[in-house]
């Protein structure tokens, strides 16, 4: 860690593309300073799927790397493909809540119970961005969207709590104001095994924050901060306090057999016998 | 054992499909259970891992064709098989493939459709979903064996089109030609063509543009490739704004393909120089063909027949050959008419195209149906 830190060596030279405030710098950042850190010089171990949406964009194709940018939902299946037949390479999905627990929420589960050797990094902004600022799965009740003008009718989605019921390795959440443990978390999740899901709540100025009040991306960082609660803290509140909190932590660390180390053996194992 | 010896075999539909993509090289397979392309998955989870491959079956049809296209990615040569209603799902995910020029093999086994209609019974109602199945401007390589000798040589063709040409390749298939049980020869691997796709020299940038067919890297080998199904330049980097750089890709994509139709489009021909009566049939109902003509020929009259083997791109030039010798050319299919409207535009008028169409409960359609059609019409 002696070398300084600075993003540029793992990006290639483009603008990117994310609205000025928007969290999505926040998550690249923090993943950019994990490899850092970790003492990857470069990206070439890793290969990034995305899907579409605002968060996609992180490393497709802004990462100096290997990156599929798959369509709408669909990453964590091409991530699948590709770790199974290079399970050498360290697979990272990125993606926004509705890719992820949206149009790809089977897929997610799935991964999940198989218990894929794959990070997914899912940029929760509790919206849809890309496309204007329609009502997410992770929108939460009663907010104003362009597609719930009268405010949410739907209960929001906790895909931290999911990934931990469908069986994932790793599971946690933070927000973009705890970039430093977002950081810890990602290099954490970065030296496991099976499947990890890190949650970054993100603030979306242009299509979630100044519909719901924010006047900055600032302002939302600071709710982020306010409102966030940590998994010990959150045990002793009750469910209706909690619904306006968000609760941060790691939901779950533990070892179930991997879905690679599974396979492989069967591999072994047939082609002996065969 | 690993690959099924040189020799002759009793096989059905679905074994010879899958001996011979392990023989191709097939080394991935995802896909999702549906009748009547099941057997091949089966076949294939067990024959896989015993060549050092894998076999998965995923939660659906759309997430079968996503990790076909990741393990294509990774350096496979990889495949899924389905039917009707799942191969609907995948379109989008085939269109992608297209798009990123990911060679993969998708394996659609026909059954009666529309929706779930008769699932174990034999059709060909995938005919145009097989060409205009996703969105957008595309160009697909469908092939339609019509034997379970067939299945062998074409899914091995198909694999040899994907990597040759990078894009995606269909088998499209049928339930009889699947299910039914039929002597296979298979020739020693070394006697077979194996194609593989052509791999870039360290340095190099440009996999999507400058060449025809660019050469494909894996992931995970240093060349920091950029996937994208969004319209790109040569170098993989998203351009939507661009109507020029859209035009050049999409035009690129399509001529690749259309512009090799004598070298993809194989067909089976039969007395096409001398012939009154033409026909044109593909698939289980192609089989119908040989007795009918002999029987046909028996009392004089003479037949020819185009067989396709290669249904899209569609061998336009030999079909319209056919018309120049015949007058009537006979469509037998078992839909409402899907091929029947390219011979016509193929044959532009120079002869009469006459339709012979059978749906439902997976009757084939007979010889002498088929006879009976060449009679009245000569
Ligand atoms: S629309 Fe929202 S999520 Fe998308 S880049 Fe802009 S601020 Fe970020």
């Amino acid at each position: 860690m002696s070398e300084m830190f600075s993003v540029k060596k793992y990006l290639r030279d483009l603008k990117l593309p994310f609205c000025p405030g928007c969290g999505a710098f926040t998550v690249m950042n923090a993943f950019l300073r994990a490899v850092h850190e970790l003492g990857y010089g470069n990206l070439e171990k890793f290969v990034f799927c995305s899907g579409i949406g605002c968060s996609s964009w992180i490393p497709s194709p802004y990462f100096l790397a290997d990156s599929i940018h798959t369509l709408h939902g669909r990453s964590i299946p091409v991530a699948t493909g590709v770790k199974l037949m290079r399970p050498d390479l360290n697979v990272v999905v990125f993606g926004g809540d509705g890719d992820i627990v949206g149009i790809g929420l089977s897929h997610f589960i799935h991964a999940a119970r198989r218990n894929l050797d794959v990070l997914v990094i899912m940029v929760n902004n509790m919206v849809y961005g890309m496309t204007g600022g329609q009502v997410a799965p992770t929108t939460p009740f009663k907010a104003k969207t362009t597609t719930t003008p009268y405010g949410s009718f739907e209960h929001p989605l906790d895909a931290v709590k999911l990934a931990v019921a469908a069986g994932a390795n790793y599971a946690v959440r933070w927000t973009t104001a705890h970039p430093n443990e977002l950081k810890e978390a990602i290099k954490k999740a970065l030296g496991l095994k099976g499947f990890r899901f890190i949650e970054a709540v993100s603030q979306c100025p242009t299509a979630f924050g100044r519909r719901v009040g924010f006047k900055t991306a600032g302002e939302m960082v600071k709710w982020f901060r306010e409102n966030s609660i940590t998994l010990e803290e959150a045990v002793r509140l009750s469910e209706e306090d909690l619904k306006t909190k968000i609760v941060v932590g790691e939901f779950v660390h533990r070892q179930r057999p991997t879905l690679i180390e599974t396979i492989y053996a069967i591999v072994k194992e047939a082609q002996e016998g065969g | 054992m690993r690959f099924a010896k040189p020799g002759v075999y009793f096989w059905q539909g679905s074994e010879a499909c899958a001996e011979a993509a392990l023989v191709a090289g097939c080394r991935f397979f995802a896909g999702y259970p549906i009748t009547p392309a099941t057997d091949i998955a089966e076949h294939l989870a067990k024959r896989l891992p015993q060549v050092g491959g894998i076999a998965i079956q995923m939660e659906d049809e759309i997430a079968s064709i996503g990790a076909v296209i990741g393990a294509s990615w990774a350096g496979a040569k990889a495949m899924t098989t389905t039917s009707g209603p799942g191969f609907s799902l995948m379109q989008e995910g085939i269109g992608y493939a297209f798009m990123t020029e990911t060679p993969c093999v998708i394996v659609d086994v026909q059954r009666v459709g529309p929706s779930t209609g008769q699932a174990t019974k034999c059709a060909q109602g995938d005919v145009m979903q097989s060409r205009w199945g996703t969105h957008g401007d595309y160009s697909a390589i469908v092939l339609s064996p019509n034997s379970v000798q067939e299945m062998f040589n074409l899914t091995t063709r198909a694999f040899n089109l994907a990597e040759k040409y990078r894009t995606p390749v269909i088998l499209l298939s049928d339930e009889v030609v699947v299910h039914m049980r039929e002597k296979v020869v298979v020739p020693p691997v070394e006697k077979l063509e194996i194609l593989n796709r052509r791999k870039p020299k360290p340095g190099e940038k440009a996999f999507f543009g400058h060449e025809e067919v660019p050469p494909m890297p894996s992931v995970g080998e240093g060349f920091n490739v950029a996937v994208t199904g969004s319209t790109h330049d040569e170098f993989g980097i998203r351009y939507t704004a661009d109507p020029v750089v859209h035009r050049r890709l999409v035009e690129r994509l399509n001529g690749k393909i259309q512009n090799h139709v004598d070298e993809i489009a194989e067909v089976e021909a039969y007395n096409i120089e001398n012939c009154k009566i033409g026909v044109v049939a593909y698939g289980c109902s192609s089989r119908a063909v040989y007795d009918a003509v002999d029987e046909a020929e028996a009392r004089g009259i003479s037949v020819g027949y185009v067989r396709l083997k290669t249904i899209w791109p569609f061998p336009e030039k030999v079909v319209r050959g056919l018309a120049e010798t015949a007058e009537k050319i006979i469509v037998p299919e078992m839909n409402l008419r899907q091929i029947f409207y390219e011979v016509a535009r193929a044959v532009g008028g120079e002869a009469k195209v006459i339709p012979i169409n059978k749906i439902g409960g997976g009757e084939l359609i007979t010889p002498e149906e088929l006879l009976n059609k060449i009679l009245e019409e000569v």
